[in-house]
């Protein structure tokens, strides 16, 4: 903690303070470009295209437009769109998260001879670009009649987050020490109920940042959908706006409106979880 | 002890289903990948067998060689933005009050979908009402560009929001490897005499090379598999000046029912990104091992 270089020591010849306050106004303008785009959206979504054209880029409307947003949730699917994503990637995590709970708890803590064989066929699953595996599962669904099904978007879901989630719960399992595990198997406790009813529960912390970065990745995938889906009933809000923009090309307001339904839940999550989430990026950051 | 966890039908249990599904929906389509590269197929119809040619074609198609050099021209900008993002997270972690706060707003886009982002993007880069142009005609501009239906600027202008879109990432990685420096040889730099430029060239950036090399890594190969973003904004147009493999081969197989060819477009996706990662982890080569944490 203590090493930090002194705000001084940054500034070269200029005055300390200044030279601080140069750096700290570089800071906030990079954070203002990052943010900046977002409140454009929000307040294009709560105006008319008429105040859009006319009034200044973040000026507010007289009247903030809510309407926006009743419209598009109720025409156009968009509930529809939001529930789906919603369950599917609620499946999705929770079936991702228990297998690689599965794969991590036998790869790190029971013996067998393949372990290490078999945790390097998912870690070499890392690099595979998925766009090159995306025109043999699309004739795989089709020959199952899984296209336009759900199933066939949550299987892929699910089997393209297990590498990543089973790295994020690696170096976390093998800091667990054994002496609990050894403790339970003395006392006649099967695997079984070890992996459930004690490692589990250890586990708790990993387990949900696996949870949320298996959500944000889930709710924004956009090419498996836009692939094996093709019925609006089984769209996700990834899908389901690209499409829903492209019929409002001028109704800058409803465009707005549809893309804010679809950021606010990762906002949300942002504002409540943000020090998960900002683990759970570093912890799985060897994905592109 | 060692019985218990030991066990082979727990093992097979617990690892099967998870190892089954990564085989039928990942490295099985790899290996079908290759071979449907060497099929004459539309997609539903009967493959016909043809071997090298859709490669040979491949080798001839001047599209394909352009999006093949867009992609790599996306991944030289994001290997060069990592320096900027490098001297960024520098800053930051200097004795920045409100670093931490800075750090998550710098990463929000990350969080959003890249049609999400793309939607935006298109929206600030809109060539009358978009903040970008209003911007530069109130500064004075006459002859706003258009920023995506330009040939010219169309791909460095996609690189904007791609900069956006992944700076918080970096800064991130680069932030989080250097509060890891032991802060006894900074200290011990300084006692010496050592300035804040010094200490970053000679102890602090040498320390954390190895996350270099890996987010060297990520971006290049990232920027190689760049689709989402592209699809929603341009389409790879105009006239292909924004085109990247992996949207030339969406668009040959989903749109021109060649899935033959784009497969072969695939299966060179896959070993160009392999390859990729090998040359650079080659060329960085330390004595270090590849670090998954």
């Amino acid at each position: 903690m203590g090493y930090a270089a002194k705000p001084a020591a940054w500034s070269g010849r200029l005055p300390g303070r200044l030279g601080y306050g140069i750096l700290y106004i570089a800071l906030a303008g990079i954070a203002a470009i990052q943010v900046l785009p977002l409140l454009w959206l929000l307040l294009f979504s709560l105006k008319n295209s008429q105040e859009v054209f006319n009034l200044a880029p973040f000026a507010l409307p007289e009247k903030l437009r809510w309407e926006n947003y009743e419209k598009v949730w109720t025409q156009g699917h968009i509930s529809t769109y939001f529930f789906n994503s919603v369950w599917m990637t609620v499946v999705a995590v929770a079936v991702t998260v228990l297998l690689a709970s599965f794969v991590t708890f036998a790869v790190t803590r029971m013996k067998w001879r393949l372990r290490s064989f078999v945790l390097g066929l998912f870690m070499v699953g890392l690099m595979i670009p998925v766009h090159s595996t995306l025109i043999p599962l699309f004739s795989l669904f089709t020959k199952l009649h899984l296209t336009n099904q759900p199933m066939s978007v949550i299987l892929s879901y699910i089997a393209f987050n297990l590498p990543i989630t089973i790295m994020i719960k690696l170096g976390f399992y093998y800091t667990l020490p054994r002496e609990v595990e050894e403790a339970a198997v003395m006392d006649g406790c099967s695997v079984y109920r070890l992996f459930a009813g004690i490692t589990l529960p250890m586990t708790a912390s990993v387990i949900s940042t696996a949870v949320i970065i298996n959500m944000i990745y889930n709710w924004n995938e956009f090419i498996f959908v836009n692939t094996f889906i093709s019925s609006d009933k089984f769209k996700t809000l990834t899908v389901g706006v690209q499409n829903f923009v492209g019929q409002y090309t001028t109704d800058w307001g409803a465009i707005g409106a549809t893309l804010m339904i679809s950021i606010i839940p990762i906002l949300l999550a942002f504002i409540l979880l943000s020090n998960r989430i900002v683990e759970g990026i570093a912890a799985g950051s060897v994905k592109g | 002890m060692d019985k218990v966890m030991s066990n082979k039908t727990v093992v097979a249990l617990f690892v099967l289903p998870s190892l089954l599904l990564i085989a039928a929906l990942i490295y099985m389509p790899i290996v079908l990948t290759g071979f449907y590269g060497l099929m004459k197929w539309d997609g539903v119809g009967k493959m016909t067998y043809i071997g090298l040619a859709n490669y040979k074609e491949l080798l001839r198609d001047s599209l394909f060689w352009n999006s093949v050099k867009h992609s790599f021209l996306l991944a030289v900008f994001s290997a060069l933005s990592l320096l900027v993002y490098l001297l960024v997270a520098l800053i930051l972690s200097a004795q920045i009050r409100g670093a931490g706060l800075l750090r998550k707003l710098y990463l929000i886009p990350m969080l959003l979908s890249s049609v999400a982002i793309a939607q935006l993007w298109l929206k600030i880069f809109h060539p009358t009402s978009g903040i970008l142009n209003r911007m530069l005609v109130s500064l004075g501009v006459e002859h706003t560009p258009e920023w995506l239906s330009d040939p010219s600027i169309v791909l460095y202008a996609i690189f904007i929001p791609i900069l956006w879109q992944y700076a918080g990432f970096y800064i991130l990685i680069y932030y989080a490897a250097l509060k890891n420096v032991p802060a006894s040889l900074i200290e011990s730099a300084r006692i010496d005499g050592a300035g804040p430029w010094r200490i970053a060239f000679a102890i602090r950036i040498p320390l954390i090379a190895e996350i270099f090399k890996v987010t060297i890594v990520l971006a290049v190969v990232g920027s190689l598999k760049y689709f989402d973003l592209i699809y929603v904004m341009t389409g790879g147009g105009p006239n292909g000046a924004s085109e990247v493999m992996a949207s030339y081969m969406y668009r040959k197989a989903f749109s021109g029912y060649d899935f033959g060819y784009a497969s072969a477009i695939g299966f060179f996706l896959l070993l160009i990104c392999l390859f990729m990662t090998w040359l650079i982890r080659k060329a960085t080569a330390g004595k270090e091992t590849i670090q998954y944490s």
